[in-house]
């Protein structure tokens, strides 16, 4: 394979000279390997009527990891050189001055991928993607006065990582990803509201665009900017929630995904540390995280330590089944990893990070949840959120939402800020929908400082309570 | 190590002059190098250690008012030879901007001064290791403390960025960092929090001891917190929390979120949108200032802003390119502010917290809730009521909302400022904002 000569292809040491220095160093450890990235990256970006930028990113380097009992050593440089690894070696030898361990050889391998070995930057012209952020410019500015800034952009990028373990075993991923996004301004009476949206994923970018469907893309964020015109302030108070199906699941991803990481629960840190096996959502809730999907933003065909993806059932029917795990949270925790070790780049350690974390539908229909609540708001899309996992308080900010009143969706309310929390928002669910939706392929997680590609589904959801941060009392 | 002056200087000239003999007519280039040392505990055992040796570069090519940039981490000639290739022939292909060029050659700094910014005291791992040790015995010193984290960070970098204008600058800076994260347990509740330092010099970095005991106090505090009813109070911000609202005005009087009109405060230069008192500065000579800074990320010099007088605004954050747009020169502030304060106001913090018989106190603001086109301003929070000047009980799961214009208007400071970070501002007060909650 091409690829895996690249990285010793211009330096002084070679893959048989690494192999020996990262056995030599890992030989008394439980565990580690020498993380290898290469990665391509270009951003386009239209603004205020004019290309603003165009911008090509290459980076390349290696992150040199040992672990021994709960203890990471970690170093990483750009310089792929014999002096550049030994110095990583001499550096986590020093960390774990005297180690007793048996390195862990066990690595579960998989045939399967699940998207194409494809660069996306080079599959479309820089003269195609300049004509088609021009079209968007051209497109949205025809939609009248209103609209006054228009923002568009293209980034894509393909990652070549490979992961060479102790005793030589090699394991190696090309990534692409691709995402397009769209963000318009409109201004009516001296008001400004905007609104935002973007596809993406790991294919083309033709995959997303073809048959002039950055047109509906254009379409949503106009969409969404001309609803918030019209928006007065949001109620402050508790209140019923009824969620939309889709990116809404971001809701999911804070209350309950980043507290069901390994990490957090092996150190005990995490709201949901001793409910394994206990009840944590209503009947008829329940979430997986899968990295399994294909050419999703969130799937991976191996983790960054190497391991295959899977589908994990996190809550089944209410009840709580496994947590995400690495290589390193797992051994701790005497199970096994579910493929959720990742990082942002080579730069980083390996955290359990979710994937495509969704909640699977039930059966009701949207419908039947606004009928339901007779003072509350209806969220259709969300900003962002954040989440503290050891209160288990995570906010989410709407940026497109309504009121509901007496069962009928009223007037659009204000960007505000919902509040809940995370062990207890599950059981205030008391419908679920039958309508679920993957979200548009759009999702950054934050974690520890490093940011990673994921994706949300969910159907429309019924919360019976829930705090909102509008400015009406 | 960190690289020296001398290998920067020899890559940025290399890429100068390759960029011209392709065909740039303006080129601008940055060469980074960044070396960090890091120890974490968690529950006073050596938990991690991370060392990172950081090289960067970032090229931009300009072939009259066409532009493109590309950056790489792999500084080998040869790759950086394709980059640059790549580079032109991508600028070429790029739609022309009438406002792209490099900054107008009077306004580049001239002459370095010596900020005090670079402490060449290595410290060893195991020195970072006494260091933690110290703190976690007094973060852990409480038993409702269940879990602490901590962590010792040294960083050198050095930079040189040079132009075709002949700008050619760079100067090496360090910092020290340690913090603490503690998680505290009751039967009720388990709260997390935090307390970090920062510092230019290794001798001035907080004691161990104070810092560990610091995190501590502030998570046990926050143990069997309540909810608190939706009504209209007055907020007092710790200054943890106030700095963060002084960045959000920093990003709305930024020069592009002007010229692209997406900021609530376009228009507003010479306008009072701050209360009489108010008055905001950005300083960047700062000895040993976490922000402080010869030039800004295009060599253009920065001299010291009254960005808000007398509650008056009085300057954008201005850099080259929406500086030409707007038809102002550039304030050498591409890139950000330097160190950027609220000066004091005139009451005491004690006066402050009794100015009104029920406040609440913010120590924590979660999610991303802070509008600059709109102003709107409505985030998650965690704090404590304050009744008569004193402390009653923690509160979480509350938002307060409210939009920066009025905000603004309403803002009362202590005058217990201290220059810690690179933005700071004093305990803040605002009235008339919406706590929403039970």
């Amino acid at each position: 394979m091409s690829i895996m000569s690249n990285f010793f292809e211009k330096s002084d040491l070679s893959r048989k000279e690494a192999e020996s220095i990262i056995s030599d160093t890992l030989q008394k450890c439980d565990d580690g390997e020498l993380y290898l990235e290469n990665s391509k990256s270009e951003s386009i970006l239209l603004d205020d009527n004019k290309i603003k930028n165009s911008s090509y990113n290459s980076d390349l380097g290696f992150g040199f990891r040992a672990i021994s009992d709960e203890v990471v050593a970690y170093s990483h440089s750009n310089e792929i050189s014999k002096n550049s690894l030994k110095q990583s070696s001499e550096n986590l030898k020093s960390t774990l001055k005297s180690v007793k361990g048996t390195y862990n050889h066990e690595i579960p391998k998989s045939n399967k991928k699940y998207y194409n070995n494809i660069n996306p930057i080079e599959q479309k012209s820089l003269n195609e993607k300049i004509k088609i952020l021009n079209d968007v410019n051209d497109y949205l500015r025809s939609k009248g006065d209103k609209v006054k800034q228009v923002t568009a952009n293209f980034l894509g990028e393909q990652k070549s990582v490979e992961i060479i373990r102790s005793g030589g075993e090699t394991l190696s991923d090309v990534r692409p990803l691709v995402r397009f996004n769209v963000s318009v301004m409109v201004e009516k009476d001296g008001r400004k509201e905007t609104g935002v949206y973007g596809v993406g994923g790991r294919q083309s970018y033709d995959a997303y665009l073809k048959d002039e469907n950055w047109k509906s893309v254009c379409d949503e964020a106009l969409r969404i900017a001309s609803v918030n015109l019209e928006s007065k302030p949001a109620p402050a108070g508790e209140m019923k929630v009824v969620l939309g199906p889709g990116w809404p699941a971001i809701l999911i991803h804070e209350a309950v995904g980043h507290g069901l990481e390994g990490d957090f629960n092996r150190k005990k840190t995490s709201a949901f540390h001793n409910l394994m096996g206990q009840k944590v959502a209503s009947e008829g809730v329940t979430i997986i995280d899968d990295g399994t999907i294909d050419n999703r933003r969130g799937s991976l065909t191996i983790d960054d330590e190497g391991t295959p993806t899977e589908k994990t059932v996190l809550i089944e029917n209410g009840i709580l089944k496994n947590f995400m795990q690495d290589r390193l949270n797992a051994r701790l925790m005497k199970t096994r990893s579910t493929g959720s070790g990742r990082r942002e780049n080579y730069r980083h350690i390996v955290l359990p990070r979710m994937r495509n974390t969704m909640m699977l539908s039930g059966k009701q229909s949207q419908e039947e949840m606004i009928k339901a609540v007779d003072k509350g708001i209806f969220a259709v899309s969300f900003g962002g959120g954040q989440v503290d996992i050891t209160s288990g308080k995570f906010v989410f900010n709407c940026t497109e939402a309504y009121e509901i009143v007496n069962g009928k969706i009223g007037s659009p309310i204000k960007g505000a800020t919902l509040i809940g929390d995370g062990p207890s928002i599950l059981k205030e669910v008391s419908m679920v929908g039958n309508d679920m939706m993957m979200d548009p392929g759009i999702g950054t997680c934050g974690k520890a400082g490093q940011g990673v590609p994921v994706g949300v589904a969910q159907p429309s959801i019924l919360i019976n309570k829930m705090t909102v941060g509008g400015t009406k009392l | 190590m960190v690289k020296d002056q001398e290998f920067l200087e020899k890559k940025a000239s290399y890429c100068l002059g390759l960029a011209k003999k392709l065909g740039a007519t303006e080129s601008s280039v940055v060469v980074k190098n960044s070396v960090s040392e890091t120890v974490n505990f968690r529950n006073k055992k050596l938990d991690e250690s991370n060392r990172s040796d950081d090289l960067g570069i970032s090229i931009t090519t300009f072939i009259g008012k066409k532009k493109s940039s590309i950056s790489s981490s792999n500084l080998l000639n040869d790759n950086l030879k394709i980059l640059i290739e790549k580079c032109v022939e991508t600028t070429k292909k790029t739609p022309e901007d009438e406002f792209n060029s490099l900054p107008d050659k009077d306004l580049l700094a001239k002459e370095v001064k010596d900020l005090d910014l670079y402490d060449d005291t290595h410290i060893e791992n195991d020195q970072k290791i006494d260091y933690l040790k110290k703190l976690e015995a007094a973060a852990s010193n409480d038993q409702k403390i269940i879990n602490t984290e901590s962590s010792f960070t040294q960083n050198k970098s050095n930079f040189v960025l040079a132009n075709s204008e002949g700008f050619c600058d760079g100067y090496k800076t360090s910092s020290f960092t340690s913090s603490s994260v503690t998680v505290a347990k009751d039967e009720k509740s388990m709260e997390r929090d935090y307390e970090y330092s920062s510092k230019c010099f290794l001798k001035d970095l907080d004691d161990a001891d104070e810092l560990g005991k610091l995190a501590a106090n502030q998570t046990i505090r926050k143990l069997s917190p309540k909810k608190i009813g939706s009504e209209k109070i007055a907020i007092i911000f710790d200054k943890r929390i106030a700095k963060g609202i002084l960045s959000t005005f920093a990003s709305a009087i930024s020069s592009s979120a002007i010229s692209r009109g997406t900021s609530f405060l376009k228009d507003k230069v010479n306008q009072k949108i701050f209360s009489d008192k108010i008055n905001v500065l950005d300083k960047p000579d700062i000895l040993k200032g976490l922000g402080s800074r010869n030039f800004d990320s295009e060599g253009v010099k920065t001299d010291t802003l009254k960005l808000v007088d007398q509650g008056i605004l009085k300057h954008y954050l201005i850099d080259t390119y929406n500086g030409k747009k707007l038809n102002l020169k550039s304030n050498g502030r591409c890139g950000g502010t330097s160190n950027l304060y609220f000066e004091n106001g005139n009451i005491s913090f004690k006066d402050l917290l009794n100015s009104n018989s029920k406040s609440l106190y913010i120590t924590e603001t979660i999610g991303h809730g802070s509008n600059i086109v709109t102003g709107d301003y409505s985030v998650g929070a965690t704090g404590f009521l304050v009744e008569n000047g004193e402390f009653k009980y923690p509160i979480n799961e509350i938002t307060i909302a409210g939009n920066f214009k009025n905000m603004f208007q309403n803002i009362t400071l202590a005058n217990d400022l201290e220059l810690k970070y690179a933005t700071n501002s004093p305990t803040m007060l605002i009235e008339g904002m919406v706590v929403a909650g039970k």
